[in-house]
């Protein structure tokens, strides 16, 4: 910035401040009605006007490091991106109203001098975006990571007996999911039948029955089985109205009942354990 | 009733904010879960089918009334349309198994026979507006 600028800015500290500490406790009422927790607004508006006017005084390369680490903090703590936004506008306000003036009796050319104090606003409000913006990014990135996880897990009940229990929409993304977790998972667990639980997923429309189909194909390619279990009443008749055949597909109405035919299916079955003593029929 | 919802479908989140507003509208005008299902899993294919073919268009989803001697009954409509490469034929893509996407072709067909009314209008390189509506019995 000019040099006649920081020393305008650095010359009225103390009215500068008073003068934004007033406009951001208006900031907190208006904007906010009051929803920010007041220490918080007292310590964090201490900080970022420490902040601004080392900001206004230090090299482009430290200040920026200083603000991103006063931003990461507040960015940690949930802060809004719109109380920074508010807080630059109205340093700008005040700066402009006031000094803008002041520098102008001294013969300078106020418009520039605007201008001036506009850019390094809007390089600062830019950074602090992109901040949190990053910062969102990343957090979205993580999510997607966990939710890939939890979105079409293969879990070995028995040996030879899997399940894949789905909950929630199957877009195109996740349909992937399932193939590829289902045709790893088979291999490693050795697993040669596997349930499919629909229970969970809202809507099958066609595009759903399409991948559950390709899928169990897919399976039968590497020497397993597909039952696919927790068809709920509404979701079947659905299935009739939209003309799938599923007549050629091993479907069970509970999990429980899957899990009955996956062991017959590979030879086993459940026994029923009297005082203790194994009892069989 | 005046209720109506209109979801633009361009990305899958789209399909599921779509199928989302017609189900709550469908339970609110007092339909039971097995057409609740049949409604959303027609939206999910119509816009499907937007987010396929078209790329992108709307879902508009809205609660009708019709009035015939003393008789009034209430239904919901449901609206896909978009602007983008058309239908060349339309008895075509009403056949069950015909599809130009490895698909399973039962959308079009399946939908007409999930829902009570269904109509087909699209001109080539313009645009297809499909409506159809449900009523409460
Ligand atoms: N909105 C649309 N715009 C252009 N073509 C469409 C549209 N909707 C459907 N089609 C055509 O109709 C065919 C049949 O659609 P549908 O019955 O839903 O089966 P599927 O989507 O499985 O192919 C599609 O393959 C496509 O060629
Ligand atoms: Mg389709």
């Amino acid at each position: 910035m000019h040099s006649s600028v920081v020393q305008a800015i650095n010359d009225h500290q103390e009215q500068l401040v008073s003068k934004w500490k007033e406009e951001m406790a208006r900031v907190q009422e208006e904007y906010f009605k009051n929803s920010l927790p007041d220490d918080l607004v007292f310590t964090n508006n201490e900080e970022f006007i420490d902040v601004l006017y080392s900001s206004v005084r230090l090299e482009r390369s430290e200040a920026e490091g200083k603000i991103k680490h006063f931003a990461e903090r507040l960015i940690q703590t949930d802060w809004p991106l719109s109380y920074f936004t508010q807080g630059m506008q109205a340093f700008r306000r005040i700066v402009t109203a006031c000094i803008v003036p002041y520098i102008n009796n001294a013969e300078e050319d106020s418009v520039r001098l605007s201008v001036e104090v506009e850019e390094w606003v809007d390089a600062i409000v830019n950074q602090l975006v992109d901040d949190y913006s990053d910062s969102w990014i990343k957090t979205l990135e993580l999510q997607q990571m966990a939710l890939n996880e939890l979105s079409a897990p293969l879990i070995p009940v028995f040996e030879k007996v899997s399940v894949m229990p789905l909950i929630g929409a199957i877009d195109t993304e996740r349909a992937k999911l399932i193939m590829e977790n289902l045709l790893d998972g088979i291999i490693q667990h050795r697993s040669q039948v596997v349930l499919i639980d629909i229970t969970g997923v809202p809507v099958v429309d066609t595009m759903v029955a399409n991948h559950i189909i390709q899928a169990s194909k897919a399976v039968r390619l590497v020497g397993a089985e597909c039952i696919l279990v927790g068809i709920r009443p509404e979701i079947a008749q659905t299935i009739v109205n939209l003309g799938i055949d599923l007549s050629t597909f091993p479907t069970k109405s509970s999990l429980r009942k899957g899990i009955e035919s996956a062991l017959e299916l590979t030879q086993r079955k459940m026994v029923q354990v009297e005082n203790g003593a194994e009892w069989r029929a | 009733m005046s209720i109506q919802s209109s979801v633009e479908v361009q990305t899958e989140w789209g399909i599921v904010s779509a199928r989302q507003a017609g189900r709550n509208l469908a339970k609110e005008i007092g339909f039971g879960g097995v057409d609740q299902a049949r409604i959303t899993t027609a939206i999910s294919e119509l816009a499907r089918n937007i987010y396929l073919y078209a790329e992108k268009g709307e879902i508009v989803i809205e609660a009708v009334e019709e009035t015939r001697g003393t008789q009034k009954k209430k239904g919901i409509k449901i609206t896909a349309k978009d602007r983008g490469p058309g239908i060349k034929n339309i008895r075509e893509v009403m056949e069950d198994g015909y599809t130009t996407s490895g698909g399973l072709g039962a959308g079009l067909p399946g939908v007409r026979r999930l829902m009570d009314d269904f109509d087909v209008d699209s001109v080539m390189e313009e645009g297809t507006t499909i409506t159809a509506i449900k009523w409460l019995r």
